[in-house]
Protein backbone atom coordinates (compact mmCIF):
# COMPACT_ATOMS: atom_id res chain seq x y z
CA UNK A 1 0.00 0.00 0.00
CA UNK A 2 2.66 2.51 1.01
CA UNK A 3 4.50 1.41 -2.10
CA UNK A 4 1.56 2.64 -4.15
CA UNK A 5 1.65 6.07 -2.49
CA UNK A 6 5.37 6.37 -3.08
CA UNK A 7 4.82 5.57 -6.74
CA UNK A 8 2.00 8.14 -6.98
CA UNK A 9 4.23 10.77 -5.41
CA UNK A 10 7.18 10.11 -7.68
CA UNK A 11 4.97 10.04 -10.77
CA UNK A 12 3.16 13.26 -9.84
CA UNK A 13 6.08 15.32 -8.62
CA UNK A 14 8.59 14.46 -11.29
CA UNK A 15 8.12 11.65 -13.83
CA UNK A 16 4.67 12.69 -14.96
CA UNK A 17 4.68 16.31 -13.76
CA UNK A 18 1.66 18.20 -15.12
CA UNK A 19 3.73 21.03 -16.58
CA UNK A 20 7.15 19.55 -17.28
CA UNK A 21 6.06 16.13 -18.58
CA UNK A 22 2.36 16.21 -19.52
CA UNK A 23 2.63 19.84 -20.77
CA UNK A 24 -0.91 20.49 -19.52
CA UNK A 25 -2.38 23.56 -17.89
CA UNK A 26 -0.39 25.95 -20.06
CA UNK A 27 -2.96 28.75 -19.79
CA UNK A 28 -2.51 29.38 -16.04
CA UNK A 29 1.18 28.49 -16.30
CA UNK A 30 1.91 31.27 -18.76
CA UNK A 31 -0.47 33.77 -17.23
CA UNK A 32 0.69 33.84 -13.62
CA UNK A 33 4.36 32.91 -13.54
CA UNK A 34 5.77 36.43 -13.83
CA UNK A 35 6.87 36.04 -10.20
CA UNK A 36 7.60 33.14 -7.86
CA UNK A 37 4.95 34.29 -5.39
CA UNK A 38 2.22 34.33 -8.03
CA UNK A 39 3.27 30.88 -9.19
CA UNK A 40 3.17 29.57 -5.64
CA UNK A 41 -0.27 31.05 -4.97
CA UNK A 42 -1.75 29.73 -8.20
CA UNK A 43 -0.18 26.33 -7.56
CA UNK A 44 -1.64 26.08 -4.07
CA UNK A 45 -5.11 27.14 -5.25
CA UNK A 46 -4.95 24.51 -8.00
CA UNK A 47 -3.78 21.91 -5.48
CA UNK A 48 -6.83 22.59 -3.31
CA UNK A 49 -9.13 22.15 -6.30
CA UNK A 50 -7.33 19.01 -7.50
CA UNK A 51 -7.42 17.37 -4.08
CA UNK A 52 -11.12 18.10 -3.58
CA UNK A 53 -12.17 17.23 -7.14
CA UNK A 54 -10.24 13.95 -7.16
CA UNK A 55 -11.74 12.85 -3.83
CA UNK A 56 -15.31 13.84 -4.71
CA UNK A 57 -15.16 12.29 -8.15
CA UNK A 58 -13.60 9.13 -6.80
CA UNK A 59 -16.28 8.80 -4.13
CA UNK A 60 -19.08 9.01 -6.69
CA UNK A 61 -17.31 7.02 -9.39
CA UNK A 62 -19.69 4.07 -9.07
CA UNK A 63 -22.88 6.05 -9.48
CA UNK A 64 -21.68 8.20 -12.37
CA UNK A 65 -22.50 6.58 -15.67
CA UNK A 66 -20.03 6.38 -18.51
CA UNK A 67 -22.28 8.39 -20.83
CA UNK A 68 -22.57 11.63 -18.89
CA UNK A 69 -19.42 11.53 -16.79
CA UNK A 70 -17.71 14.47 -18.52
CA UNK A 71 -20.46 17.06 -17.84
CA UNK A 72 -20.75 15.78 -14.26
CA UNK A 73 -16.99 16.15 -13.68
CA UNK A 74 -16.88 19.58 -15.30
CA UNK A 75 -19.76 20.90 -13.21
CA UNK A 76 -18.12 19.61 -10.03
CA UNK A 77 -14.76 21.13 -10.93
CA UNK A 78 -16.30 24.47 -11.92
CA UNK A 79 -18.18 24.55 -8.62
CA UNK A 80 -15.02 23.87 -6.64
CA UNK A 81 -13.15 26.59 -8.48
CA UNK A 82 -15.93 29.05 -7.74
CA UNK A 83 -15.85 28.05 -4.07
CA UNK A 84 -12.09 28.65 -3.93
CA UNK A 85 -12.60 31.96 -5.74
CA UNK A 86 -15.20 33.36 -3.31
CA UNK A 87 -13.34 32.03 -0.27
CA UNK A 88 -10.10 33.74 -1.25
CA UNK A 89 -11.99 36.92 -2.09
CA UNK A 90 -13.67 36.92 1.31
CA UNK A 91 -10.93 35.70 3.62
CA UNK A 92 -7.64 36.48 1.88
CA UNK A 93 -8.59 39.64 0.05
CA UNK A 94 -5.05 40.94 -0.43
CA UNK A 95 -4.12 37.71 -2.14
CA UNK A 96 -7.27 37.96 -4.24
CA UNK A 97 -6.08 41.30 -5.57
CA UNK A 98 -2.97 39.53 -6.86
CA UNK A 99 -4.50 36.25 -8.04
CA UNK A 100 -8.20 37.03 -8.48
CA UNK A 101 -8.00 37.32 -12.21
CA UNK A 102 -6.38 33.91 -12.52
CA UNK A 103 -8.40 31.75 -10.15
CA UNK A 104 -11.12 31.31 -12.76
CA UNK A 105 -8.42 29.98 -15.10
CA UNK A 106 -8.23 26.80 -13.01
CA UNK A 107 -11.42 25.64 -14.76
CA UNK A 108 -9.54 25.94 -18.03
CA UNK A 109 -6.73 23.82 -16.60
CA UNK A 110 -7.36 20.54 -18.38
CA UNK A 111 -5.03 18.83 -15.89
CA UNK A 112 -7.84 18.87 -13.32
CA UNK A 113 -10.26 17.07 -15.64
CA UNK A 114 -7.36 14.94 -16.81
CA UNK A 115 -6.70 13.62 -13.30
CA UNK A 116 -10.43 13.00 -12.80
CA UNK A 117 -10.55 10.90 -15.94
CA UNK A 118 -7.18 9.19 -15.72
CA UNK A 119 -7.06 8.45 -12.02
CA UNK A 120 -9.99 9.41 -9.77
CA UNK A 121 -12.64 7.67 -11.91
CA UNK A 122 -10.80 4.35 -11.54
CA UNK A 123 -9.34 4.38 -8.05
CA UNK A 124 -10.55 4.49 -4.42
CA UNK A 125 -10.91 7.76 -2.54
CA UNK A 126 -7.63 7.81 -0.61
CA UNK A 127 -5.25 7.08 -3.48
CA UNK A 128 -7.24 9.58 -5.58
CA UNK A 129 -6.81 12.22 -2.91
CA UNK A 130 -3.11 11.43 -2.78
CA UNK A 131 -2.89 11.70 -6.55
CA UNK A 132 -4.67 15.08 -6.50
CA UNK A 133 -2.47 16.39 -3.72
CA UNK A 134 0.78 15.23 -5.29
CA UNK A 135 -0.16 16.31 -8.81
CA UNK A 136 -1.07 19.69 -7.34
CA UNK A 137 2.23 19.94 -5.50
CA UNK A 138 4.06 18.98 -8.68
CA UNK A 139 2.17 21.74 -10.47
CA UNK A 140 3.03 24.16 -7.66
CA UNK A 141 6.69 23.15 -7.87
CA UNK A 142 6.69 23.76 -11.63
CA UNK A 143 4.93 27.12 -11.44
CA UNK A 144 7.12 28.34 -8.59
CA UNK A 145 10.28 27.30 -10.44
CA UNK A 146 9.23 29.03 -13.66
CA UNK A 147 8.16 32.09 -11.66
CA UNK A 148 11.42 32.18 -9.74
CA UNK A 149 13.56 32.04 -12.90
CA UNK A 150 11.48 34.71 -14.64
CA UNK A 151 11.48 36.92 -11.56
CA UNK A 152 15.23 36.69 -10.93
CA UNK A 153 16.13 37.41 -14.54
CA UNK A 154 13.28 39.83 -15.15
CA UNK A 155 13.25 41.89 -11.97
CA UNK A 156 16.24 40.81 -9.89
CA UNK A 157 14.05 39.79 -6.93
CA UNK A 158 12.75 36.51 -5.55
CA UNK A 159 9.42 35.96 -3.79
CA UNK A 160 8.61 39.67 -3.85
CA UNK A 161 5.31 40.37 -2.01
CA UNK A 162 5.37 36.90 -0.45
CA UNK A 163 3.85 38.40 2.72
CA UNK A 164 0.61 39.05 0.79
CA UNK A 165 0.34 35.34 0.15
CA UNK A 166 1.69 33.78 3.34
CA UNK A 167 1.42 36.51 5.95
CA UNK A 168 3.94 38.88 7.52
CA UNK A 169 5.91 36.03 9.12
CA UNK A 170 7.15 35.04 5.68
CA UNK A 171 8.50 38.43 4.62
CA UNK A 172 12.00 37.01 5.19
CA UNK A 173 11.52 35.10 1.93
CA UNK A 174 11.48 38.34 -0.03
CA UNK A 175 14.97 38.55 -1.46
CA UNK A 176 16.71 41.04 -3.64
CA UNK A 177 18.98 38.79 -5.68
CA UNK A 178 20.58 41.41 -7.89
CA UNK A 179 20.92 44.89 -6.31
CA UNK A 180 20.31 47.93 -8.53
CA UNK A 181 18.98 45.74 -11.30
CA UNK A 182 17.28 47.59 -14.10
CA UNK A 183 15.07 44.66 -15.03
CA UNK A 184 14.78 42.60 -18.18
CA UNK A 185 11.29 43.21 -19.49
CA UNK A 186 11.12 40.28 -21.91
CA UNK A 187 11.16 37.79 -19.04
CA UNK A 188 8.12 39.37 -17.38
CA UNK A 189 6.16 39.47 -20.64
CA UNK A 190 4.57 36.29 -22.08
CA UNK A 191 7.55 35.38 -24.35
CA UNK A 192 9.66 35.02 -21.20
CA UNK A 193 7.24 32.39 -19.96
CA UNK A 194 7.62 30.31 -23.10
CA UNK A 195 11.40 30.72 -23.10
CA UNK A 196 11.81 29.65 -19.47
CA UNK A 197 9.35 26.77 -19.82
CA UNK A 198 11.23 25.51 -22.88
CA UNK A 199 14.58 25.60 -21.14
CA UNK A 200 13.21 23.95 -17.99
CA UNK A 201 11.58 21.10 -19.97
CA UNK A 202 14.87 20.61 -21.78
CA UNK A 203 16.72 20.58 -18.46
CA UNK A 204 14.34 17.96 -17.06
CA UNK A 205 14.92 15.76 -20.10
CA UNK A 206 18.67 16.04 -19.69
CA UNK A 207 18.42 15.08 -16.03
CA UNK A 208 16.11 12.16 -16.84
CA UNK A 209 18.41 10.89 -19.56
CA UNK A 210 21.47 11.08 -17.36
CA UNK A 211 19.63 9.21 -14.63
CA UNK A 212 18.44 6.56 -17.07
CA UNK A 213 21.95 6.08 -18.39
CA UNK A 214 23.39 5.76 -14.92
CA UNK A 215 20.76 3.23 -13.93
CA UNK A 216 20.71 1.47 -17.24
CA UNK A 217 20.12 -1.84 -15.54
CA UNK A 218 16.85 -0.81 -13.94
CA UNK A 219 13.89 -0.59 -16.27
CA UNK A 220 12.36 2.88 -16.56
CA UNK A 221 9.03 3.17 -14.71
CA UNK A 222 6.07 2.58 -16.97
CA UNK A 223 4.56 5.92 -17.88
CA UNK A 224 0.94 6.50 -17.09
CA UNK A 225 -1.26 7.17 -20.12
CA UNK A 226 -1.30 10.91 -20.77
CA UNK A 227 -4.70 12.50 -20.43
CA UNK A 228 -5.80 14.80 -23.17
CA UNK B 1 -32.75 -5.16 -12.13
CA UNK B 2 -29.07 -4.71 -11.46
CA UNK B 3 -27.56 -1.32 -10.75
CA UNK B 4 -25.36 -1.59 -13.85
CA UNK B 5 -28.44 -1.90 -16.04
CA UNK B 6 -30.19 0.97 -14.31
CA UNK B 7 -27.07 3.08 -14.67
CA UNK B 8 -27.14 2.86 -18.43
CA UNK B 9 -30.85 3.65 -18.77
CA UNK B 10 -31.84 6.97 -20.31
CA UNK B 11 -33.77 8.27 -17.31
CA UNK B 12 -30.76 7.71 -15.05
CA UNK B 13 -28.64 10.11 -17.13
CA UNK B 14 -31.16 12.91 -16.75
CA UNK B 15 -31.54 12.28 -13.04
CA UNK B 16 -27.79 12.19 -12.53
CA UNK B 17 -27.21 15.46 -14.38
CA UNK B 18 -30.13 17.09 -12.63
CA UNK B 19 -28.97 15.87 -9.25
CA UNK B 20 -25.44 17.12 -9.87
CA UNK B 21 -26.73 20.52 -10.93
CA UNK B 22 -28.99 20.71 -7.89
CA UNK B 23 -26.23 19.83 -5.42
CA UNK B 24 -23.60 22.11 -6.95
CA UNK B 25 -26.05 25.03 -7.18
CA UNK B 26 -26.96 24.54 -3.54
CA UNK B 27 -23.27 24.54 -2.59
CA UNK B 28 -22.70 27.75 -4.54
CA UNK B 29 -25.73 29.45 -3.03
CA UNK B 30 -24.54 28.58 0.46
CA UNK B 31 -21.01 29.79 -0.30
CA UNK B 32 -22.33 33.06 -1.75
CA UNK B 33 -24.31 33.60 1.46
CA UNK B 34 -21.39 32.78 3.71
CA UNK B 35 -18.91 35.04 1.93
CA UNK B 36 -21.09 37.95 0.81
CA UNK B 37 -20.67 40.06 3.95
CA UNK B 38 -16.92 39.48 4.14
CA UNK B 39 -16.43 40.35 0.47
CA UNK B 40 -18.37 43.59 0.85
CA UNK B 41 -16.40 44.45 3.95
CA UNK B 42 -13.09 43.77 2.19
CA UNK B 43 -14.10 45.94 -0.75
CA UNK B 44 -15.17 48.75 1.53
CA UNK B 45 -11.81 48.46 3.32
CA UNK B 46 -10.05 48.74 -0.05
CA UNK B 47 -11.98 51.90 -0.85
CA UNK B 48 -11.16 53.41 2.53
CA UNK B 49 -7.49 52.64 2.06
CA UNK B 50 -7.44 54.36 -1.31
CA UNK B 51 -9.31 57.34 0.19
CA UNK B 52 -6.68 57.66 2.90
CA UNK B 53 -3.94 57.68 0.28
CA UNK B 54 -5.36 60.37 -2.02
CA UNK B 55 -6.84 62.40 0.81
CA UNK B 56 -4.45 62.77 3.73
CA UNK B 57 -5.80 64.28 6.92
CA UNK B 58 -8.60 63.64 9.35
CA UNK B 59 -12.24 63.92 8.46
CA UNK B 60 -15.15 63.30 10.75
CA UNK B 61 -17.61 61.51 8.49
CA UNK B 62 -17.83 58.18 6.71
CA UNK B 63 -16.97 58.96 3.11
CA UNK B 64 -18.46 55.74 1.83
CA UNK B 65 -21.88 56.80 3.07
CA UNK B 66 -21.67 60.45 2.04
CA UNK B 67 -21.88 60.36 -1.71
CA UNK B 68 -23.20 62.52 -4.51
CA UNK B 69 -23.81 61.35 -8.06
CA UNK B 70 -23.26 63.86 -10.86
CA UNK B 71 -22.89 63.71 -14.61
CA UNK B 72 -19.22 63.83 -15.45
CA UNK B 73 -17.18 63.71 -18.65
CA UNK B 74 -17.72 59.94 -19.13
CA UNK B 75 -21.09 59.28 -17.61
CA UNK B 76 -22.10 59.41 -14.00
CA UNK B 77 -19.48 60.08 -11.35
CA UNK B 78 -19.93 59.07 -7.75
CA UNK B 79 -18.33 61.71 -5.56
CA UNK B 80 -17.37 60.88 -1.97
CA UNK B 81 -17.43 63.92 0.31
CA UNK B 82 -15.08 64.43 3.24
CA UNK B 83 -16.35 66.80 5.90
CA UNK B 84 -15.14 68.59 8.99
CA UNK B 85 -17.89 69.83 11.29
CA UNK B 86 -20.45 69.38 8.54
CA UNK B 87 -18.63 71.48 5.95
CA UNK B 88 -17.40 69.74 2.81
CA UNK B 89 -13.61 70.02 2.91
CA UNK B 90 -12.55 67.71 0.12
CA UNK B 91 -13.88 65.31 -2.49
CA UNK B 92 -12.77 61.98 -3.86
CA UNK B 93 -13.88 60.57 -7.17
CA UNK B 94 -12.80 58.27 -9.96
CA UNK B 95 -11.64 59.44 -13.34
CA UNK B 96 -10.73 57.35 -16.32
CA UNK B 97 -8.30 57.94 -19.16
CA UNK B 98 -7.32 56.08 -22.31
CA UNK B 99 -4.01 54.32 -22.01
CA UNK B 100 -2.10 52.19 -24.46
CA UNK B 101 -4.04 49.02 -23.63
CA UNK B 102 -7.47 50.28 -22.65
CA UNK B 103 -8.87 52.32 -19.82
CA UNK B 104 -6.70 53.57 -16.98
CA UNK B 105 -8.84 54.10 -13.91
CA UNK B 106 -7.64 56.59 -11.34
CA UNK B 107 -8.96 57.88 -8.08
CA UNK B 108 -8.28 61.51 -7.21
CA UNK B 109 -8.76 63.71 -4.19
CA UNK B 110 -9.46 67.45 -4.53
CA UNK B 111 -9.74 69.95 -1.69
CA UNK B 112 -12.39 72.67 -1.56
CA UNK B 113 -10.11 75.13 -3.37
CA UNK B 114 -9.73 72.81 -6.33
CA UNK B 115 -6.20 71.70 -5.44
CA UNK B 116 -5.29 68.07 -5.98
CA UNK B 117 -4.51 66.25 -2.74
CA UNK B 118 -3.48 63.05 -4.47
CA UNK B 119 -3.98 60.79 -7.47
CA UNK B 120 -3.54 57.02 -7.68
CA UNK B 121 -4.05 54.58 -10.50
CA UNK B 122 -6.37 51.83 -9.32
CA UNK B 123 -6.69 49.71 -12.44
CA UNK B 124 -4.81 49.51 -15.71
CA UNK B 125 -3.45 47.04 -18.24
CA UNK B 126 -0.43 48.99 -19.45
CA UNK B 127 2.78 47.23 -20.42
CA UNK B 128 4.75 46.05 -17.37
CA UNK B 129 8.06 47.88 -17.18
CA UNK B 130 7.01 50.66 -19.56
CA UNK B 131 3.55 52.04 -18.92
CA UNK B 132 3.23 50.80 -15.38
CA UNK B 133 5.38 53.64 -14.03
CA UNK B 134 2.05 55.37 -13.43
CA UNK B 135 1.72 53.13 -10.36
CA UNK B 136 2.86 54.70 -7.12
CA UNK B 137 4.68 51.47 -6.23
CA UNK B 138 6.82 51.62 -9.38
CA UNK B 139 7.68 55.28 -9.74
CA UNK B 140 7.25 58.73 -8.15
CA UNK B 141 5.59 60.06 -11.29
CA UNK B 142 2.01 60.11 -10.04
CA UNK B 143 3.01 62.33 -7.10
CA UNK B 144 3.70 65.21 -9.51
CA UNK B 145 -0.01 66.01 -9.47
CA UNK B 146 -0.12 66.83 -5.78
CA UNK B 147 -0.89 70.50 -5.10
CA UNK B 148 -1.64 71.22 -8.75
CA UNK B 149 -4.87 72.90 -9.89
CA UNK B 150 -6.30 74.44 -13.04
CA UNK B 151 -4.11 77.54 -13.30
CA UNK B 152 -0.95 75.93 -11.97
CA UNK B 153 0.08 74.84 -14.50
CA UNK B 154 -2.12 76.93 -16.85
CA UNK B 155 -4.69 75.00 -18.83
CA UNK B 156 -2.61 74.75 -22.01
CA UNK B 157 0.33 73.31 -20.04
CA UNK B 158 -1.74 70.43 -18.64
CA UNK B 159 -0.08 67.82 -20.78
CA UNK B 160 3.05 65.73 -21.08
CA UNK B 161 6.28 67.52 -22.10
CA UNK B 162 6.11 66.11 -25.61
CA UNK B 163 2.80 67.96 -26.07
CA UNK B 164 4.22 71.19 -24.64
CA UNK B 165 3.00 70.51 -21.10
CA UNK B 166 4.81 70.26 -17.78
CA UNK B 167 4.42 66.56 -16.91
CA UNK B 168 7.12 64.01 -17.70
CA UNK B 169 6.51 61.18 -20.11
CA UNK B 170 8.40 57.90 -19.80
CA UNK B 171 11.04 56.60 -22.17
CA UNK B 172 9.14 54.32 -24.50
CA UNK B 173 5.70 55.21 -23.20
CA UNK B 174 3.99 58.50 -23.97
CA UNK B 175 0.42 57.36 -24.50
CA UNK B 176 -0.01 56.10 -20.94
CA UNK B 177 1.04 59.30 -19.07
CA UNK B 178 -0.80 61.40 -21.66
CA UNK B 179 -3.98 59.49 -20.88
CA UNK B 180 -3.54 59.92 -17.14
CA UNK B 181 -2.81 63.66 -17.40
CA UNK B 182 -5.88 64.12 -19.58
CA UNK B 183 -8.03 62.18 -17.13
CA UNK B 184 -6.81 64.23 -14.16
CA UNK B 185 -7.35 67.48 -16.05
CA UNK B 186 -10.86 66.28 -16.91
CA UNK B 187 -11.40 65.59 -13.22
CA UNK B 188 -10.43 69.15 -12.30
CA UNK B 189 -12.66 70.59 -15.01
CA UNK B 190 -15.48 68.49 -13.60
CA UNK B 191 -14.80 70.03 -10.19
CA UNK B 192 -14.83 73.59 -11.56
CA UNK B 193 -18.03 73.02 -13.50
CA UNK B 194 -19.92 71.58 -10.54
CA UNK B 195 -18.08 73.45 -7.78
CA UNK B 196 -21.11 75.06 -6.13
CA UNK B 197 -23.03 71.84 -5.98
CA UNK B 198 -20.08 69.74 -4.86
CA UNK B 199 -19.25 72.00 -1.95
CA UNK B 200 -22.86 72.52 -0.90
CA UNK B 201 -22.90 70.38 2.19
CA UNK B 202 -26.61 70.79 2.80
CA UNK B 203 -27.53 68.04 0.34
CA UNK B 204 -28.88 65.09 2.27
CA UNK B 205 -26.39 62.40 3.12
CA UNK B 206 -26.70 59.21 1.17
CA UNK B 207 -26.63 60.88 -2.19
CA UNK B 208 -28.79 62.79 -4.60
CA UNK B 209 -28.91 62.55 -8.34
CA UNK B 210 -28.58 65.59 -10.50
CA UNK B 211 -29.50 65.47 -14.14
Amino acid sequence: MSNQYARISRESLWDNNIVFAQILGMCPTMAVTSSATNGLGMGLATTAVLLASNMIISSIRNIVSEEVRIPVYIVIIATLVTLVDVSINAWAHDLYKVLGLYIALIVANCAVLGRAEAFAAKNPVLPSGMDGLMMGLGFTFALTTIGAVREIIGAGTLFADAHLLLGQAFSFMELKIIPDYKGFLLMILPPGGFLVLGFLIAAKRVIDRNRAQRAAVAATPAAEPVAS
Amino acid sequence: MSFEKLRSSLAYQGLLLGGTALLTTAALALAARATDADIHEAEARDMKQSFAVVLPGQYDNDLLKDTLTLNGPNGEVTVYRARKAGQVEALVYKVSGNGYAGAVDCIMGVDRNGKITGVRVIKHRETPGLGDKIEAAKSRWIFAFEGKYLGDPPADKWGVKKDGGVFDQFAGATITPRGVVKAVKGGLEFFEKNRAQLLDGSAPQGGTTHE
